[in-house]
């Protein structure tokens, strides 16, 4: 026990450094910029750029920290000031020269610049904090707490707010206890399937074989999903924690994550965060001096998707093609080398310090009996505020988006939310009360998922959306098995005949029919979830299936062959010739009366028209079936 | 291999060693399931040509054959409305990405694909389905040996037998409708260092690698 103590007593004084040295941040106004990646495409690092050329020119004092992401995508590039006096208050889609009034005013004359302000950090007398909006009262963060608060880049940061208090608790646990916590906690792998983590655990841990492997999983890779990058660019040590201990619980040495090289920033900052974690004795050889040897590697994967699939993923590591292999055996009695091996999403491994430190009953006190804990989307798609919330399970799919996420971007009309990625389902109006779980959404015909969530609207043609998830698995599929190789690609085939219009009224059933066997047939999950997309919209919008395959008509008017674009005589402004101007391919001329109409043979239906038609006229519409130009044309005397 | 067990297959007693994979003791039995990937001395166990799924009792779905180990008292039906379902639908995908020409084919009459549409009285045309062909040429550069690539199902047992026995030239390449047997780099057969063993044709159960007549 006295090394255990020595631990203890190591950390304490770890600790105590990296208050003091956080501290001194403090001792002069502070700004803090997001500069994740998300952060980054806003333009964060010229902002940061700015900041830094407009303090040297005032010569102000004052700390400028890049730190991650904090989750209100939507309003990049953010930017929080801490100043004597004020609230801390975080500033939205700050771009250069906001930027460098706001800190010129602030440090200058005292003036906070309210109009700029997103919200304020603590509560005050001068302006709204986050329990004031709705978002504020669902969100419930666990994992995301201190993204976009701590320097990703700096290991102290993580230590000065009780990072790694967990591991040294587990140091001084037998590792039985630390499984009994986790599977206490009823922790589900937020990677998608939600098995049970600590169940996970205790099978490796149980399994024969030395040495026992942990592999983070964090090759994300479903369109509109950033969770993991997130998490990876903004506390990388809350995953190297809940690694160690991992490693810790099932007496692993080694653990590596798999990161998809498309992540650069991620790569990089958790490359870092392993350095500072060795240099600082919380990971490599005899961590804090109680025996206990754990080490991470980074593995670089290669961009394909279904190396997200853990047998390709180990497969791939092992210096083979990353194809799936049948299961069992699974990973958890022989993954790497045959070895056990523990694999976990970024997401499961960042909550288990959170549990150490609160316990299995605290984690149990969040979301519901089966589905305790908290879930984390990306929201994605025509949603008024993009970014990463963090919501109790059970949250319904109305609240995260309308109240959450603000509701549809523009005013349009909800049509139907995209759950789980190419896995997953869209689910209409009449689902919005789902409660988000993992049983709760696949009894709705989606998935949980890894998180990621497209908000869809009136505009998104729902067999154009089943189409475009279809052709992402196609390519996607690594072609080892009969039903994915080529029951996807008869699938895609279908659909596309649907979108051109040249659909046959049987091929509805033809579809399903094809799905139900795609998804029973397949080897890997990939294969077995790809038809979820087509699925869910011929059952929940069957009429639009109807619409394309019966009158060639696309309802939302999104399929472009099935559209065509149409000039009213009676809103044209005569004088006007922006779309004429607009159109690349000369299909639009002035007819006798001034009045501009589209030659249907050369319009390639490329929208530059329509928007560049002053929305004073609003003169140009989609009709669909393209048939409708003639139509209309008689009707109100065109020539 | 462990010790002698006893179980059902569509109502037939087996005994067979325990751990040993259901698909070879039925078939030691007499009772065919379809199959074309599988290899009974091979390490490696594909399950990828998703045509030998019989159903057990006590499982919600039907499973292959090729990876389940069989223990006592496992009852197991290789013919079900499921099972039939799913073995027609898979198959009749493998034909619709087959060059049908059987009667030009070195394989007619010993074919893996004639012998399942027998058995399970399947068409070898597909009826729901276009026919996606390939459309690559065909490689006629080495000696003695013919391969059509637009004939091949893609279960892999000609890799294997080159490994062993020949250069191991063969290997999958490409991914999802492009996957393919071809040789590192595409060279033709003929320029990949084939040695024409002829072993990847006695191991192709359908004539996409034939030995030239």
């Amino acid at each position: 026990m006295a090394s255990n103590n020595q631990a203890a007593a190591v950390y304490a004084t770890l600790k105590e450094e990296a208050e003091q040295n956080r501290g001194k941040l403090f001792e002069k106004p502070l700004i803090l910029i997001g500069a994740a990646t998300c952060g980054r495409a806003a333009g964060a690092l010229k902002l940061v750029e700015e900041i830094n050329n407009e303090l040297s020119r005032l010569q102000l004092e004052a700390n400028v920290v890049e730190v991650g992401c904090m989750g209100h995508c939507y309003a990049e590039p953010i930017m929080v000031i801490y100043n004597e006096g004020f609230p801390p208050i975080a500033y939205g889609n700050v771009n250069e020269g906001v930027g460098a009034r706001i800190v010129r005013d602030y440090l200058t004359d005292g003036d906070p610049g309210y109009e700029f302000a997103l919200v304020a950090l603590e509560p005050n007398d001068f302006f709204p904090t986050y329990s004031d909006f709705p978002r504020g009262i669902h969100e419930n963060k666990i994992v995301l707490d201190q993204c976009g608060f701590i320097d990703p880049q700096n290991i102290e940061h993580y230590i000065a707010t009780g990072g790694y208090s967990a591991l040294v608790k587990v140091l001084e646990a037998d590792p039985g206890e630390i499984i009994k916590t986790v599977k206490a906690s009823g922790l589900r792998g937020r990677g998608g399937a939600g098995f049970p983590t600590g169940l996970k655990w205790e099978t490796c841990s149980n399994a024969g074989g030395t040495p026992k492997y942990l592999i983070c999983n964090a090759d994300e890779g479903d369109p509109g999903a950033f969770m993991d990058r997130t998490i990876l660019e903004s506390t990388p040590h809350s995953l190297l924690e809940g690694m160690i201990i991992a490693g810790r619980a099932v007496g692993s040495e080694k653990g590596y994550i798999y990161i998809r090289a498309e992540y650069p920033l991620a790569v990089e900052r958790v490359n870092q965060a392993v350095q500072q974690a060795h240099e600082k004795g919380l990971l490599g050889e005899n961590i804090l001096g109680t025996g206990f040897s754990f080490n991470i590697e980074i593995f670089q994967g290669s961009g394909a998707f279904v190396c997200g699939e853990e047998t390709a993923l180990i497969a791939s590591m092992e210096g083979r093609a990353g194809i799936p292999t049948h299961k069992p055996p699974f990973p958890a009695d022989a993954g790497l080398w045959g070895k056990p091996t523990v694999i976990n999403n970024v997401k499961s491994f960042s909550y288990v310090p959170h549990i150490i430190n609160n316990g299995a009953d605290w984690f149990k006190s969040i979301g519901t009996e089966k589905n305790p804990g908290t879930a984390i989307f990306a929201l994605a798609g025509k949603i008024e505020n993009t970014g990463l919330v963090e919501v109790p399970m059970s949250t319904t799919l109305n609240e995260l988006i309308f109240e959450v996420g603000s509701g549809i971007a523009g005013g349009k009309q909800f049509k139907a939310v995209q759950i789980g990625g190419p896995s997953g389902g869209c689910l209409p109006e009449s689902a919005l009360e789902t409660p988000i779980d993992f049983d709760s959404l696949t009894e709705a015909g989606a998935m949980m998922g890894s998180g990621g969530m497209v908000v869809l609207d009136e505009d998104d043609c729902m067999v154009e959306i089943a189409r475009y998830f279809l052709d992402f698995t196609q390519k996607e599929s690594c072609g080892k098995c009969t039903f994915c190789r080529l029951g996807t690609k008869h699938m895609l085939d279908i659909l596309e005949r649907i979108t051109k219009g040249h659909g046959k009224p049987e091929d509805i059933e033809l579809l399903m029919e094809m799905a139900a066997r795609v998804k029973e047939g397949s080897l890997c999950n990939l294969g077995k979830t790809a038809p979820n997309p087509v699925l869910s919209t011929i059952k929940h919008f069957r009429d639009e299936y109807e619409a394309h395959i019966n009158e060639g008509r696309c309802p939302s008017l999104m399929c472009k062959d099935l559209i065509a674009y149409y000039i009213l005589p009676d809103k044209c402004e005569r004088s006007c010739d922006a779309c004429l101007g607009s159109c690349p391919v000369e299909a639009i001329f002035s007819n006798e009366d001034r009045i501009k109409v589209i030659d249907q043979e050369k319009c390639v239906k490329c929208d530059s028209c329509k928007v560049a038609c002053p929305p004073q006229y609003e003169a140009i519409v989609k009709l669909s079936p393209p048939s409708e130009v003639a139509a209309r044309e008689q009707g109100e005397g065109v020539k | 291999m462990g010790n002698q067990i006893t179980f059902t297959v569509d109502g037939k007693i087996i005994n067979a060693a325990e751990g040993e994979m259901l698909l070879w003791t039925a078939l030691d039995n007499d009772i065919y399931i379809p199959h074309l990937c599988g290899e009974r001395n091979e390490k490696e166990r594909p399950a990828s040509c998703r045509l030998c799924f019989v159903e057990v009792d006590g499982r919600p779905a039907p499973m292959p054959a090729c990876t389940l180990p069989v223990s006592e008292g496992l009852v197991v039906k290789t013919r079900s409305e499921r099972v039939d379902a799913l073995v027609a639908a898979g198959f009749e995908l493998l034909m619709s990405n087959h060059r049908l020409d059987c009667k030009n084919c070195p394989a007619n009459g010993n074919c893996e694909l004639q012998r399942i549409a027998k058995a399970r009285k399947l068409r070898l045309k597909p009826k729901n389905l276009p026919v996606l062909d390939k459309g690559l040429p065909v490689d006629d550069s080495a000696p003695g040996i013919l391969y059509d690539p637009n004939k091949c199902v893609l279960c892999g047992r000609c890799i294997r037998a080159c490994r062993h026995s020949g250069n191991g030239v063969l290997g999958f390449t490409r991914r999802g409708f492009e996957r393919i047997v071809a040789t590192f780099g595409d060279l033709p057969l003929g320029d990949s260092g084939c040695q024409g063993c002829g072993d990847c044709a006695e191991a192709c159960p359908i004539g996409a690698l034939a030995k030239k007549a």
